[in-house]
């Protein structure tokens, strides 16, 4: 039987959605709210036919984009989802960031989304979940740390994340050590780790930008609508808070559109993450983040 | 728009302008000892196919003149600091580029034995390889160690450059000397490379366009070799496998489906095929195939995840393996024999366990003996009690339960398993032969040293007022049979009933908690008997001598497990059932759980 492309790709990433919910007890999905990431959601009501069985974390670092919030509730709610929020609220108190004009933008980013990220994982920090019947978010119970981290990274998006494996181990710093990964061959990824570690596990790892587009577009996925211009000639291509993220000059207006544009248009030699302010500011801004444990 | 761009290495790009639609995607692995020029084919195949991104061969060659370096093609590819640092590949960093016949993703596999893992992980992904020989150092360790692995890996397509012919004065000799000595290695390990080709990357010679330099050079340059690999037939005439990856039964949304999941990895089946599950030898009928957001198709292939339902329900798990009744079908043993390539930095070892993962299975196994090694350098059979760190080995394994699976020969997907040692992937290799099995002490064939009551069952049954059973409640990952099981004891209870609630850790976990707190101490004697199912069994068994209702909760019991519990439960009944994926969540699904489970213990006269 032939496949196309997207075919290969999408079960691909249902297999290992599979394995990752089949060795680890508390798994959870990083939701962003971009693109990728909902592609990733989408991908796991295929893999278990319907239901998402895996808790959905959020980093909400406070400077999302209202649109990103009110879009995330809405798709939790209507797809019956476990959705689970956390949020370095210390750092906002003591208005540590870079919007109130007190740290870089590097700065920033550790302290609302790698700090954040990691001690909603760890379970250190208090995290939020929605409850479905009142559609309010309530302190959640659960504080155990998760040990299997599902991530919609693309090994396309730069350099680092180009030699990411599917299952990527984490230690107990959530440093990620390059230079010495698992192996991994013939679909069997490292699914033990010592106490204390835990795994990254990126089942989009061989998409691109494009495939993710044409994937929206075949399966008709729903998308918050910030990536479409609504009439002012700018979109967003890629997703992050207001205060770092510049939209486009584009006037795709869905996502046929932008399928076209992405094929033909202006973006073909223009990284996708070029509107990202973070990652320009040493020789390797996301590098840096990433050994650290950004996502 | 202003066109910033990150510092750090390329984005995937196209060639500006390409349009083709609907095109075909080849994974090739470059490989080769170290610093015979990998990188710099990879480059300079990019740059020259209009694969870079804008000002990106500028934006290097400035930084080159900048530090005072000259410049090299292998930069473009140095995506990471610290291998600009240490000037070598130390993973794989997969690239993207077209030709005009389709897409290829580049694995730029690093040549430098410390990173043979790395090496590995690159080419196992890939449908074809490209191996890079110096032409004026030749054949070197990594070249031959290289060219193992690639037929290990189930590479077929293979196409070997020399490269820096310039350095040889681009001489047909010196390419014909390494040819001719390379060749005749690769059949000594069963391979032919489909091409052969003399390169100089950095000079760009033979790579996209044929060489002037080297006119007595009739073949195809290398972009002509890569467009010239196939694509890999589909599997679709070979028997039908599909390894379980798990039995799902969402009970949220009203969804009452009890779902067979897993990839398809070779053959095709459709509904109404009769299936045996192995090693458990159990029967059933394909209902339905399912997916969601998706086609009804009553019929599926090779490569696509997918789930099935049952026309019997029959319990089955995660590391069985479905194949079709019609079929040949796979073989069972504890005992092959295998060839393995080691990764580990401590040797696979006789006297240690390890944990074997073929498909989705995972069984604990040991090095019963070494037939014989297989060098790199030399083809010899030397001899060495363990497989030491890159060495590759012809050796005899034993299982500590049955296992299904393929012999090489007669399908890869199935043949092929990885060796883990405490937490890391250490070994891989390919399954040649099931060996005679010898004989084992069966868990529940070990004595007892308590003497138990031996009055009458039937008076103790009056005297409760029930009769004794077992009742597993079972639950993959995400589930918590704990919470439905203590349920159904507390219900028992208030009716009037004799319960025992009796709990075991994760079957598969607390094996692997075992070998990771204590080195190897207490999975030694979980050869034997002590596995976790053998330890419920025994406690179980004695409750229900005890006339008594046993409620037991068990994560990770496969089918073998459960047989090992019947065994040691007889002459008591046991009743099996499956935990609610979101028991946690809500105790309405638990309350039905116990619903079903008291009609369940009524109808065989229990209580």
């Amino acid at each position: 039987m032939e496949h196309d492309h997207l075919e290969q790709l999408e079960n691909q990433s249902v297999y290992i959605l599979r394995e990752a919910y089949a060795n680890f007890k508390n798994l959870a999905m990083l939701w962003s709210i971009g693109k990728d990431s909902t592609v990733l959601l989408w991908l796991a009501r295929k893999a278990f036919f319907g239901h998402v069985p895996i808790t959905l974390v959020h980093i909400d670092t406070n400077y999302k984009i209202p649109e990103m919030i009110r879009y995330r509730d809405q798709l939790a709610m209507d797809w019956h989802l476990t959705m689970v929020y956390g949020q370095n609220k210390g750092a906002l108190e003591r208005k540590e960031t870079f919007p109130d004009g007190n740290i870089t933008r590097l700065q920033c980013c550790k302290n609302l989304k790698t700090d954040a990220l990691k001690n909603t994982l760890s379970g250190e920090w208090p995290r939020y979940r929605l409850n479905l019947q009142t559609g309010k978010y309530e302190l959640d119970k659960n504080k155990d740390p998760y040990t299997g981290v599902i991530v919609g990274a693309r090994a396309d998006e730069e350099g680092s994340r180009s030699k990411e494996r599917y299952f990527s181990p984490r230690d107990k710093n959530n440093e990620w050590d390059v230079g010495d990964q698992p192996p991994e061959l013939w679909n069997q990824f490292k699914t033990d780790f010592a106490p204390g570690t835990h795994l990254r596990i990126h089942p989009l790892l061989d998409w691109t930008e494009l495939n993710i587009w044409e994937y929206i577009e075949r399966e008709n996925i729903p998308i918050t609508d910030l990536y479409f211009d609504k009439g002012t000639g700018k979109r967003y291509r890629s997703l992050g808070c207001y205060p770092c993220t510049t939209p486009v000059e584009s006037t795709s207006k869905n996502v046929a559109e932008i399928v076209a544009e992405l094929k033909t248009g202006k973006f073909v030699n223009i990284a996708e993450r070029s509107g990202r302010a973070q990652d320009k500011e040493d020789g390797g801004g996301l590098e840096t983040l990433r050994r650290d444990g950004y996502m | 728009m202003e066109s910033t761009r990150i510092p750090t290495p390329f984005a995937p790009t196209g060639i500006p302008g390409s349009k083709v639609e609907g095109r075909i995607r080849m994974n090739i692995v470059i490989v080769g000892h170290v610093d015979h020029g990998k990188s710099t084919v990879v480059g300079r195949l990019l740059a020259d196919t209009g694969s870079l991104p804008d000002g990106k061969l500028e934006s290097v060659r400035a930084f080159c003149e900048r530090n005072s370096r000259p410049f090299e093609y292998a930069f473009l590819l140095d995506a990471l600091k610290d291998e600009q640092a240490q000037g070598i590949t130390i993973d794989t960093a997969r690239t993207f580029f077209k030709s005009a016949k389709r897409d290829y993703i580049i694995i730029d596999a690093p040549g430098h034995i410390e990173f043979l893992k790395n090496m590995v992980t690159g080419a196992a992904r890939a449908e074809a390889a490209v191996l890079v020989i110096d032409a004026k150092e030749g054949i070197r360790e990594n070249s031959k160690r290289h060219g193992y692995l690639l037929a290990m890996l189930g590479i077929k397509q293979i196409t070997v450059v020399v490269n820096k012919m310039d350095l040889v004065n681009y001489s047909k000799e010196a390419f014909e000397d390494i040819r001719d000595e390379y060749i005749a290695f690769l059949a000594r390990i069963g391979a032919t490379p489909r091409f052969f080709i003399p390169i100089s990357a950095f000079n760009g010679e033979n790579l996209i366009t044929p060489s002037d330099k080297m006119p007595w050079f009739k073949g195809h340059h290398l972009l002509g070799a890569m467009d010239a690999f196939e694509k890999e037939p589909p599997k679709a005439n070979q028997p039908f496998r599909m390894p379980i990856q798990d039995v799902y039964k969402f009970t949220s949304l009203n969804d009452d489906r009890r779902i067979v999941s897993g990839r398809v990895e070779s053959g095709s089946a459709k509904v109404g095929d009769p299936v045996v599950f192995l090693p458990s030898g159990k029967k059933s009928r394909i209902a339905s195939i399912e997916g969601f957001h998706a086609l009804p198709r009553t019929e599926v292939g090779a490569g696509v995840s997918i789930g099935f339902t049952l026309a019997e329900q029959i319990y089955v798990g995660r590391g069985e393996v479905m194949v079709k009744a019609s079929e040949v079908q796979a073989e069972v043993s504890r005992r092959l024999r295998i060839n393995l390539f080691w990764m580990g930095k401590k040797p696979f070892n006789p006297g240690k366990t390890y944990y074997l993962k073929l498909g989705t299975a995972k069984v604990p196994c040991r090095l019963e003996k070494i037939n014989y090694l297989i060098d790199a350098s030399e083809s010899g059979g030397q001899t060495k009690s363990a497989v030491e760190r890159h060495d590759v080995a012809d050796c005899v394994i034993e299982l500590s339960k049955p296992l299904a699976f393929d012999p090489i020969a007669r399908l890869e997907s199935t043949g092929r398993f990885v060796i883990v040692d405490q937490y890391e992937i250490a070994g891989g290799g390919i399954v040649r032969e099931a060996l005679p099995e010898e004989v084992h002490v069966a868990a529940s064939g070990k004595p007892s040293l308590l003497s138990r009551s031996t009055l009458g069952g039937e008076a103790r049954a009056r005297l409760l007022n029930q009769k004794p059973a077992l009742v597993i409640i079972s639950g993959g990952p995400g589930r918590n049979p704990n919470l439905a099981a203590k349920a159904l004891e507390t219900k028992l209870i208030g009716l009037g009933k004799h319960a025992f609630y009796l709990g075991l850790e994760d079957a598969q976990e607390s094996e692997s908690l075992q070998t990771s707190e204590s080195g190897n101490a207490k999975i030694e004697s979980g050869w034997e008997a002590e596995v976790p199912a053998a330890i419920l069994g025994q406690a179980a068994s004695l409750l229900l001598d005890a006339g008594l209702v046993v409620v037991a909760a068990a994560k990770g019991l496969d089918s073998e497990d459960i047989k090992t519990l019947e065994n040691l439960v007889k002459p008591h009944a046991l009743l099996q059932l499956e935990a609610p994926a979101d028991a946690e969540e809500a105790t309405g699904t638990t309350a039905g759980l116990v619903e079903e489970a008291l009609g369940k213990l009524r109808g065989m006269g229990s209580i």
